[in-house]
């Protein structure tokens, strides 16, 4: 078992696409969930929008990819619009249900044969990745040049996303930072606690909770961009486990701070990794009671049991604060 | 009065109790409540009424002092264990299944025993006749003083050993707020040791065996109904200014 | 108990007795027709109401008599079935109550909605209206509501002095007792400098030692020129500072007038204690012995009446605490 090489992998996952997407979205999540009290279920079908709206805009209709990013962010705000109409006037649970169905839909759209002239259907869309890569001032440099060190070294494209990445997770960090200590923010703040109350001050909570859900919504997409951005995209990456998994994450780092989705992320990940490669290599060498693929399903199961212990005992996460954020009201 | 021990069915001797850390509700309230007697408790609201009938349903920390019934103590004991020592209690709101019929309902008053059902039903019909003929009917079409009704007879077919009643007669309009007493009358008649606790405090005096006057948290006054009823320190705190004013 | 400086009541002009319905010389409200239904239950039937203008307006009756019901109507928290009601001259009904708040028209809850997990100060300053930063897209941009925001501050902080609260601006309100947070609601209501200020049972659970500070403020706010409604269940504060009383029951309207003369209509003692004070149920029962009299027999045959029409399901005025 070389620890060594477990330990490298795990701590690469610190600047990973991967990461950096789930940061993205888990943020997203904290806009919806930990500030306005929306219980949104499915935000992996943000991502899959964000992902399919930029890769079918560059390999169907040729377009740039800073246009492409915008159609995909566009797609996922016209989702949370239609979406959102006839669910946010009803009680929480019932926005749950709608945007598990949602989603699940979504991902269907994006998988059934029937649009795979676009969508490329099960086997997932590749060949835009060239757009963006193409376009970065790093392209000049020779595509099999190492920059970096230990884990951490990247090529040419996969730093230029990379670097797109922590841009993007930086701008929506501030903005989110931004929003929420303005009055919009502490209106949606109210809205959190009682909206008949807000609603008595004069404020149309409507409004207030589709602005939300779409400004979310958005981040997640650009996630989703993100994610695939230098590689493919397929359907599969886009199911509810994966709704799941940021869920983890906003509530480890804390679902109502600002930098605690994007810490949730970077140690979920780091944490799974390093779980997986440990636990794996365990198998391999005879040290555990199971196979090596049986050892991977083991880490989920742990995963899972994390999620259930946070919501327990610490719902307000690491960075959280315990008065702002209570599940019994 | 011979002091029966055996006739008692409900003692409560100088009990604290109370919802929130550090703050008690009931401050050495004492009670007894002997076989086959109507109790009514009135009081101010905050005084702890609703209060003491929790404390005898395990519905708040008892936190000293002693509640037994039958003899045995039951601080402490969790509601099911409590239903089969013979305690059933009519809460105020939320007391009847809406979604199943009258008969269901009734059924559920009697899970510990199903087999008493038949017997345990006609006791019940014998006091509420309209209840024979609309079984069938389901619980959430009923009016609020019909859902009274609904809910004490579910408590009534346990046989309880004491029948604890929170506020029958809230929400009520005043000709259903009659009705609901005379019910209760009617209840405690057919043998039944009933704890009422009541807003409405001169129709509880002038149907209950022996009243408590309680006053933060402890029993001020106590004694046979229609003395309560008549006495002027009671009348000068507890029953209401309307009534002051339309005397 | 009138305030602890005794201050006059207003005089109503009337256009007529006082009997329900009445008009009056300057109402800020003015209720037509209006219905509210729950299955074939009515829970408010109004013909005709006024609200009285800078006047302290209290809405009494027994349970079930409709009052929340219509108050929350009123306030845009419910949508009649048919009816009209006009404040200032612009028709309400159907108007979502954020509206209805910003016209000038505010309300508070029986059960405090003071946001425990703002502090005291935000509490306040969310209830400021028109301030820029809370549009999406202005709110991202400091600089355009940094100004408004230290306006609205001090608004805030001077309010907070009147109701006393100001030491506690900077703790959560949570942290503040039940008393307290009614006063918050109170003070946030009033930042937006309201016409008509309409409150949901202002006394429901608090304390004595805090009643008087609560009644004291609801006459400074008609000192102020605001016109309030109130719903109570507390006679004392309905007598010593209501200027009119609107008796509900069963859904109607069945009495108007000043405090002193509406508490004696024999209407309005029928509607509370029932038309049978003088029954002694212990006779009725059978455990004291007598005879039954007249109004005893009358009760027991309205009971029976009331059995019978329930049973058949026929529409009766129900008690209110079957719509929740």
């Amino acid at each position: 078992m070389n620890f060594l090489s477990i330990l490298n992998d795990a701590a690469s996952y610190l600047l990973q696409p991967t990461t950096l997407a789930f940061a993205l979205a888990a943020t997203g999540l904290a806009v919806h969930f930990g500030f306005t009290g929306l219980l949104n279920f499915g935000m992996a079908a943000f991502m899959a929008l964000g992902a399919y709206g930029y890769a079918i805009s560059i390999v169907s209709f040729g377009l740039p990819w800073w246009t492409a990013m915008l159609v995909g962010m566009l797609a996922a705000a016209v989702f949370a619009v239609v979406m959102g109409i006839p669910t946010l006037r009803l009680r929480a649970d019932y926005l749950a249900i709608v945007t598990i169905a949602a989603a699940e839909i979504v991902r269907y759209l994006f998988l059934t044969e029937s649009f795979t002239e676009y969508t490329a259907g099960s086997g997932g869309l590749s060949g835009y990745a060239r757009a963006f890569i193409d376009a970065s001032p790093l392209a000049a440099l020779p595509s099999d040049m190492k920059i970096g060190f230990g884990p951490f070294s990247y090529t040419p494209s996969q730093l230029s996303t990379i670097l797109f990445g922590l841009f993007m997770l930086a701008i929506a960090i501030l903005l989110v930072w931004a929003l929420m200590r303005s009055p919009w923010g502490r209106v949606i703040k109210g809205i959190r606690e009682d909206e008949d109350a807000v609603r008595s001050l004069g404020k149309n909570v409507f409004a207030y909770k589709m602005q939300s859900l779409i400004i979310g919504g958005v981040i997640a997409a650009v996630g989703g961009i993100v994610w695939v951005m230098g590689s493919a995209t397929s359907p599969g990456l886009y199911t509810t486990s994966t709704t799941f998994q940021i869920w983890t994450m906003l509530l480890l780092g804390g679902a109502a701070t600002i930098f605690g989705p994007a810490l949730g992320a970077v140690i979920y990940l780091v944490a799974q990794s390093f779980l997986s490669g440990l636990l794996s290599g365990m198998a391999k060498a005879g040290m555990l009671p199971f196979t090596d693929s049986q050892a991977k399903v083991l880490v989920l199961i742990l995963l899972g049991l994390v999620l259930m212990l946070i919501v327990i005992f610490r719902p307000q996460g690491i960075l959280g604060n315990k008065r702002e954020l209570t599940f019994v009201k | 009065m011979t002091e029966n021990a055996s006739d008692v069915v409900v003692q409560m001797t100088d009990v604290h109790a109370g919802y929130l850390p550090g703050i008690n509700i009931l401050n050495g309230a004492n009670l007894i409540a002997r076989k086959g007697e109507l109790i009514g408790i009135i009081g101010p609201n905050g005084a702890g009424k609703s209060t003491l009938l929790k404390a005898i349903f395990g519905m708040v920390k008892v936190r000293g002092g002693e509640i037994t019934v039958n003899g045995e103590s039951i601080i402490g004991l969790k509601a099911d264990k409590l239903v089969s020592r013979g305690v059933a209690f009519v809460p105020q709101t939320n007391n009847v299944f809406p979604s199943l019929t009258i008969e269901e309902n009734l059924q559920m008053g009697l899970y510990q025993n199903p087999k008493a059902f038949a017997e345990r039903l006609e006791f019940v019909t014998g006091i509420f006749a309209e209840l024979g003929a609309r079984l069938k009917q389901r619980a959430g079409s009923l009016s609020g003083g019909e859902r009274q009704m609904v809910a004490m007879s579910r408590a009534l077919m346990m046989d309880p050993s004491v029948l604890l009643l929170d506020e029958p007669s809230a929400g009520l309009s005043p000709v259903r707020q009659d009705d609901a007493f005379i019910r209760v009358s009617d209840i405690n008649k057919a043998g039944v040791t009933t704890i009422m606790v009541e807003q409405n405090a001169r129709r509880c005096l002038q149907i209950c065996d022996r009243g408590y006057v309680l006053d933060q948290g402890r029993d001020a006054y106590e004694g046979p109904g229609r003395d309560l009823l008549v006495d002027p320190k009671v009348i000068a705190l507890y029953l209401g200014t309307l009534a002051e004013d339309a005397a | 108990m009138t305030g602890s400086i005794k201050r006059p009541k207003t005089v109503i002009g009337l256009d007529g007795a006082a009997a329900p319905g009445v008009k009056k010389a300057d109402p800020i409200l003015v209720i037509d027709n209006v219905t509210r239904q729950f299955g074939g239950l009515t829970a408010v039937d109004v013909d005709h109401l006024e609200i009285p203008r800078h006047a302290i307006t209290a809405l009494i009756g027994p349970n079930g008599a409709g009052k929340t019901t219509l108050f929350n109507l009123l306030c845009g928290f419910d949508k009649p079935n048919s009816g009209t009601w006009a404040y200032d001259g612009t028709n309400l009904a159907g108007v979502p109550s954020f509206k209805v708040a910003r016209m000038g028209q505010v309300r508070t809850f029986q059960l405090t909605k003071a946001l425990s997990l703002l502090t005291v100060l935000e509490n306040m300053k969310l209830g400021a209206p028109g301030q820029r930063g809370e549009r999406f897209w202005t709110s991202m941009l400091p600089w355009l509501w940094r100004a408004q925001e230290s306006e609205i501050e001090a608004k805030a902080k001077e309010l907070l002095v009147r109701f006393k609260l100001d030491a506690k601006e900077q703790d959560y309100a949570a942290s503040l007792s039940g008393g307290q947070r009614k006063l918050l609601d109170m003070a946030r209501a009033l930042m937006s400098d309201p016409n008509l200020v309409m409150l949901d049972e202002p006394m429901a659970g608090v304390n004595p030692a805090l009643t008087q500070s609560l009644l004291d403020h609801v006459l400074d706010l008609k000192e102020r020129g605001m016109t309030v409604l109130f719903v109570e269940h507390d006679m004392h504060m309905v007598r010593h500072i209501a200027d009119w009383v609107v008796v509900m029951a069963e859904g109607r309207v069945v009495a108007e007038g000043p405090p002193e003369t509406v508490m004696d209509d024999p209407a309005v003692i029928d509607a509370y204690l029932g038309a049978h004070q003088d029954v002694d149920l212990g006779v009725v029962t059978g455990r004291v012995a007598g005879e039954l009299d007249t109004s005893a027999i009358q009760l027991l045959d309205e009971i029976e009446a009331a059995t019978e029409a329930a049973a058949e399901g026929e529409p009766e005025r129900r008690g209110e605490e079957e719509q929740k």
